[in-house]
């Protein structure tokens, strides 16, 4: 019986990634409290939220880097702690808020490293291929032949995200997933727009995309779906319009915030 | 279609077979000049034959003999230490991410270093009359042991808490622990002792024959082979543990297999010469600078390198002050340290900038 269940549910993985009663803690100190929500291939979901509302961690728990004291994390309808860990690693791959790596390393070499799950000893020729293209995709090509640490940290980031990019770069059977944590820290206003604009057009491609965000005009602009998070709670799950409410944000970040019409849409700004 | 690709494309993976062989080659090379000095000089064509005559089962000369059974295990024994202080120095710097890391952050060389020197201070008391147990090779066992011990000590507390910062706390705590134990005991030590303490500490290859050699090999030869097979996980490691765990790599079975096979080669290593300075930091250090930190390079290189810098180096230890040697860690650390002072004043190592 629950040989055919597994096999229905292998042949046909639904792709989503879900958080279910999600409790996290982190030095004592719960950070998420009953989060749950269910993320679907093929849309960007932006987790929006004040400094500490828990953002990073839930990324961290759909990652599967910090394992839940409370609740469960699924791919597929099946907890990321039944699947090998390079299973996984072919199937999602995340983008950290700050990876040091204090070794020269060559650009090119960096980005190599995303191919490690794929990887059998050395670098095929379609790795190659895929680093190349991931350099393209980053905006990160005329920098493959310097060395890491020598780069700006604007410059380091673009780097980590063709790494990231190499990482779930072939298409599957099954939609992978990017997490990527303030994919637009330190970067300047064109790459911050170029490196959603990308990670839209993942999302239409298949991938799943979910992104934390700081910068709330940045979600309204590309988000098809945000969550707002609050000191450990999901307060708002839906569309930007539904969740970015300037009256929920002003009580949220103790901000009076408004709602801005432009052109083809619309901003927040702060009253 | 492919010739843009081509020339970025021969990075590692072509350079690693040339660069590896010119290491092989300057390692033979070593061995041949080490086997052919001494108070005996003899030519490479000599030594060859030596080893020919001997390969082929002929009788040997006099001659042969010095090669062989002085001389020989001699130099395996350096190539073996040298490899496993600088393939260990290689992979504990790729393990805390710092090029200044050294197998002595885990506990290894101190824990090593005490457990001689209890076996020498205290080894005929707690021995009485068992001189053989107290002679070189009981010292060795111990300081093998001891090695074993203190990383044990280091990893048991280290891993309380995530990360390789309380690993390196634990160990500097535990080698003071143990470098106050040595100092008690040198302060309880009669003459002799202090005399063979000192020798000991100062490293020396001078006591290598087969009988030691057959010894240490396995504990040395064996994490040489495995170390190059976490190459890829240490290259991962590089970015922390948790872009190694998104990577797909478990960190917390690789930390310990690597402390685990470091410790057994260090501390066989050490076991058997006393503490040899620099070679696990100069070496890595100077790989990394030529071909990047890259360890399905660096490792093996560092073996190599290391290998070919001891042999060489402990050739100079005993013909530059014939008849008497120069203690080697002496040597290393004489050779070693302005070199070392150069490459930083360079200011090119852009990993310690950073």
């Amino acid at each position: 019986m629950n040989v055919a269940i597994d096999w229905i549910e292998s042949a046909q993985p639904s792709g989503e990634l879900a958080a279910h009663g999600l409790h996290l803690e982190r030095g004592g100190r719960c950070v998420l409290q009953d989060v749950s929500l269910c993320a679907k291939p093929g849309r960007l979901l932006v987790l929006a939220g004040p400094n500490g509302a828990g953002k990073s961690s839930l990324l961290g728990a759909l990652a599967g880097l910090l394992p839940p004291s409370l609740g469960k994390v699924t791919l597929d309808g099946r907890r990321l702690s039944g699947w090998s860990p390079v299973d996984l690693a072919r199937r999602r791959a995340m983008l950290s808020q700050k990876v040091q790596l204090g070794f020269a390393f060559r650009v090119d070499e960096v980005v190599l490293l995303g191919r490690s799950p794929h990887a059998t000893g050395h670098a095929s020729a379609e790795d190659r291929r895929i680093v190349d293209a991931a350099l393209h995709a980053a905006h990160a090509w005329e920098l493959r032949e310097r060395r890491y640490p020598e780069l700006s940290g604007g410059e380091q980031q673009r780097v980590q995200l063709a790494r990231v990019l190499a990482q779930v770069w072939e298409r599957g059977p099954a939609p992978a997933w990017l997490l990527l944590d303030e994919p637009e820290a330190g970067l300047d206003i064109a790459h911050q727009h170029f490196v959603l604009r990308h990670a839209q057009r993942l999302s239409r491609q298949g991938y799943g995309v979910i992104a934390v965000l700081h910068d709330l005009n940045l979600a309204v602009r590309y988000a098809d779906d945000v969550a707002l998070l609050v000191r450990g709670r999901l307060l708002r799950h839906g569309s930007p319009a539904h969740a970015l409410d300037p009256q929920v944000l002003s009580r949220v970040y103790e901000l009076p915030m408004q709602r801005v019409d432009i052109g083809d849409g619309w901003m927040l700004a702060p009253v | 279609m492919n010739s843009i690709a081509l020339p970025r494309s021969s990075g590692v993976r072509a350079r690693r077979p040339i660069a590896l062989g010119g290491l092989v080659l300057l390692l033979a090379l070593a061995a041949l000049w080490s086997l052919s000095q001494g108070a005996m000089n003899l030519s490479a064509a000599e030594v060859l034959g030596s080893i020919g005559r001997w390969s082929s089962g002929h009788p040997l000369t006099g001659d042969d003999r010095v090669v062989l059974m002085l001389r020989l295990p001699r130099v395996l024994m350096a190539m073996l230490v040298g490899a496993s202080l600088a393939c260990g120095g290689a992979a504990m710097q790729g393990l805390f991410r710092n090029p200044l890391a050294d197998p002595g952050l885990i506990g290894v060389s101190a824990g090593s270093a005490l457990g001689a020197v209890v076996m020498i201070v205290l080894g005929g008391v707690l021995f009485g009359g068992a001189s053989g147990l107290a002679g070189s090779l009981g010292v060795a066992m111990a300081a093998f042991v001891g090695g074993l011990v203190a990383t044990a000590l280091v990893y048991l507390m280290g891993r309380r808490r995530p990360g390789v910062a309380t690993l390196l706390l634990a160990g500097v705590a535990v080698s003071a622990i143990a470098m106050a134990g040595i100092g008690l005991l040198t302060f309880m030590a009669n003459e002799n002792q202090l005399r063979d303490l000192t020798f000991w500490s100062l490293g020396s290859l001078g006591g290598s024959d087969w009988q030691r050699l057959g010894i240490v090999t396995l504990p040395m030869l064996l994490p040489l082979l495995w170390l190059p097979r976490t190459a890829r996980a240490l290259n991962a490691l590089l970015l922390g543990e948790h872009e190694a765990r998104l990577l797909g790599f478990r960190p917390e079975r690789v930390q310990p297999l690597l402390i685990a096979l470091v410790a057994l080669m260090v501390s066989a290593a050490v076991s058997m010469t006393g503490v040899i300075g620099f070679i696990g930091l100069l070496v890595p250090h100077l790989l990394r600078l030529v071909w990047g930190p890259d360890h399905r390079m660096l490792l093996p290189a560092s073996a190599l390198g290391g290998a070919a810098l001891l042999v060489a180096a402990d050739t100079l230890a005993r013909t530059l002050v014939a008849p008497a040697e120069l203690p080697i860690g002496v040597l290393t650390a004489l050779i070693g340290g302005p070199f070392f002072l150069w490459l930083l004043l360079r200011s090119r190592i852009g990993e310690v900038r950073t």
